[in-house]
């Protein structure tokens, strides 16, 4: 059943203020990790529709990471906290889905936090890997 | 001329949208001396083979009703299109699976346990389960087969527009059926009702606070609502923000909140993500133990926030079952 080259597909939904400037820290800074994340740039966590997290898992990805700014520290003042109640919400719903929460991450990365970018996201992929593929998986 | 034939069917429904239908009262006597009735299982005698036996092409509009669950719905909504000019998706089980697409949360199997064997009222010793074909001396008799998964009408054939509603409330239907006739059709794909949410026209718009804070969550049953105020001012889960308008709010106006028949918006695919939005969006909960405090409130999403939207969905159905 799995495959032992099994490389995860994440897409990573990343605010711009943090945790964006977090990812481009950790590439200027050279930091090793996993290429398996595919990032897209958004204005906020909180601009985050939860149908992106579905329609992400829905195509086959195996994991959607999700990466905004500490609290209080919201560009737009009260975002994350919205991500917050948000993806709590979803996970809720994911798991009566019949699929498995933690392919939901969700943390928040400053920008200065190169290293924990980089740590998180090597984190995450062995946890995906551990996981398995999305079943919703289609047969290529 | 000759009247423009026209069919009614119902795949898997509850029949409201056939009452809502006499429920035209005198109005049905416009419809019926306007267009001749070729087919409505319900109330008159037509045979699936005389519409086998009609022109392609040859019915003018056949509105049908209901989620598509066994074979059988599959396949005379499949020879309703191959013979009618246009089909309507007739309320919210035809335009979006509706209740019975809630049963996405199991499959076949756990449905026949549970209807065959398991319920307190069935006694079933020998286990005894409905058969596609069975023997008899007189012959064979057979059903038609039970799908896993309940679809929406169009994930199962072409749909030219939607009467939404559970069920569609009569003045839409009228006005539907007369656009129709009128031969001034709207644009393929069109949901006949309203473009806007609920809440545009909700009657209790009035006393939504500015800013809106939902410290608990309150289920309707354990409340007395103040039949003024907005339901989810008050904590009370209404997914009118979520849902079309256009249904003349009617379980508003009895003092129930919204339960989102009428599907999403135009530009809403996900209804029951787009809730779950809204509704997290109001909740007063800064820490995590708030948060997760106020989650768990939150009984049963699924039924919830996809009450009637489940097969069209993004995810469609619960996986792995």
């Amino acid at each position: 059943m799995m495959n032992e080259n099994f490389e995860p597909k994440i897409v990573g939904f990343m605010c711009k203020w943090c945790t964006y400037a977090a990812a481009d820290l950790a590439g200027v800074s050279r930091l090793q990790y996993p290429p398996n994340i595919v990032p897209i740039r958004l204005m906020c966590s909180g601009g985050l529709e939860p149908s992106y997290v579905l329609k992400a898992l829905q195509e086959g990805a195996d994991g959607v990471f999700i990466g905004g700014c500490h609290f209080g520290d919201c560009h737009y003042q009260t975002g994350n906290y919205q991500t917050n109640k948000r993806i709590a919400l979803l996970k809720k719903l994911l798991e009566e889905m019949g699929i498995d929460k933690r392919r939901v991450r969700l943390e928040w990365i400053s920008a200065a936090e190169g290293v924990k970018f980089a740590h998180t996201i090597k984190e995450f992929v062995e946890e995906i890997k551990k996981l398995g593929p999305n079943p919703l998986k289609k047969e290529a | 001329m000759a009247k423009p034939k026209v069919a009614f069917y119902w795949c898997a429904s509850c029949g409201g949208c056939e009452e809502a239908v006499v429920d035209l009262a005198e109005d049905i006597l416009k419809v019926v001396e306007a267009v001749d009735i070729v087919l409505w299982p319900v109330a008159l005698d037509f045979k699936y083979k005389d519409i086998e036996a009609m022109p392609d092409k040859s019915i003018l509009v056949s509105f049908i009703n209901g989620a598509i669950r066994n074979s059988e719905q599959e396949h005379i909504a499949k020879l309703l299109r191959q013979k009618s000019q246009l089909i309507v998706a007739f309320g919210a089980c035809a335009h979006l699976g509706g209740i019975p697409g809630l049963a996405n949360v199991a499959n076949r199997k756990e449905i026949f346990e549970t209807a065959y064997k398991l319920t307190h009222t069935t006694v079933n010793p020998k286990e005894i389960f409905p058969q596609l074909v069975t023997e008899i001396p007189q012959g064979k008799l057979t059903l038609p087969e039970f799908y896993d998964t309940v679809k929406s009408l169009d994930q199962t054939i072409e749909v030219d527009y939607y009467l939404p509603g559970c069920a569609p409330p009569p003045d839409l239907i009228m006005k539907g059926v007369q656009t129709l006739l009128s031969g001034n059709l709207p644009p393929k794909g069109t949901v006949i009702a309203s473009e806007k949410a609920l809440c545009e026209t909700c009657p209790r718009n009035k006393t939504k606070p500015d800013k809106m804070v939902i410290k608990e969550i309150k289920r309707i049953h354990e409340v007395i609502a103040d039949p003024e105020k907005c339901f989810l001012a008050e904590g009370i889960i209404c997914v009118g923000p979520a849902t079309r308008g256009g249904c003349g709010e009617r379980c508003i106006n009895a003092n129930m909140p919204c339960r989102g028949c009428f599907g999403p918006t135009k530009e809403v695919i996900d209804q029951g993500a787009k809730f779950l939005s809204a509704l997290a969006s109001i909740i007063d909960a800064n820490t995590d133990e708030e948060v997760q405090k106020i989650t768990e409130s939150i009984i049963d999403p699924i039924g919830l926030f996809y009450m009637y939207s489940l097969p069209t969905s993004i995810l469609r159905r619960k996986q792995g079952v």
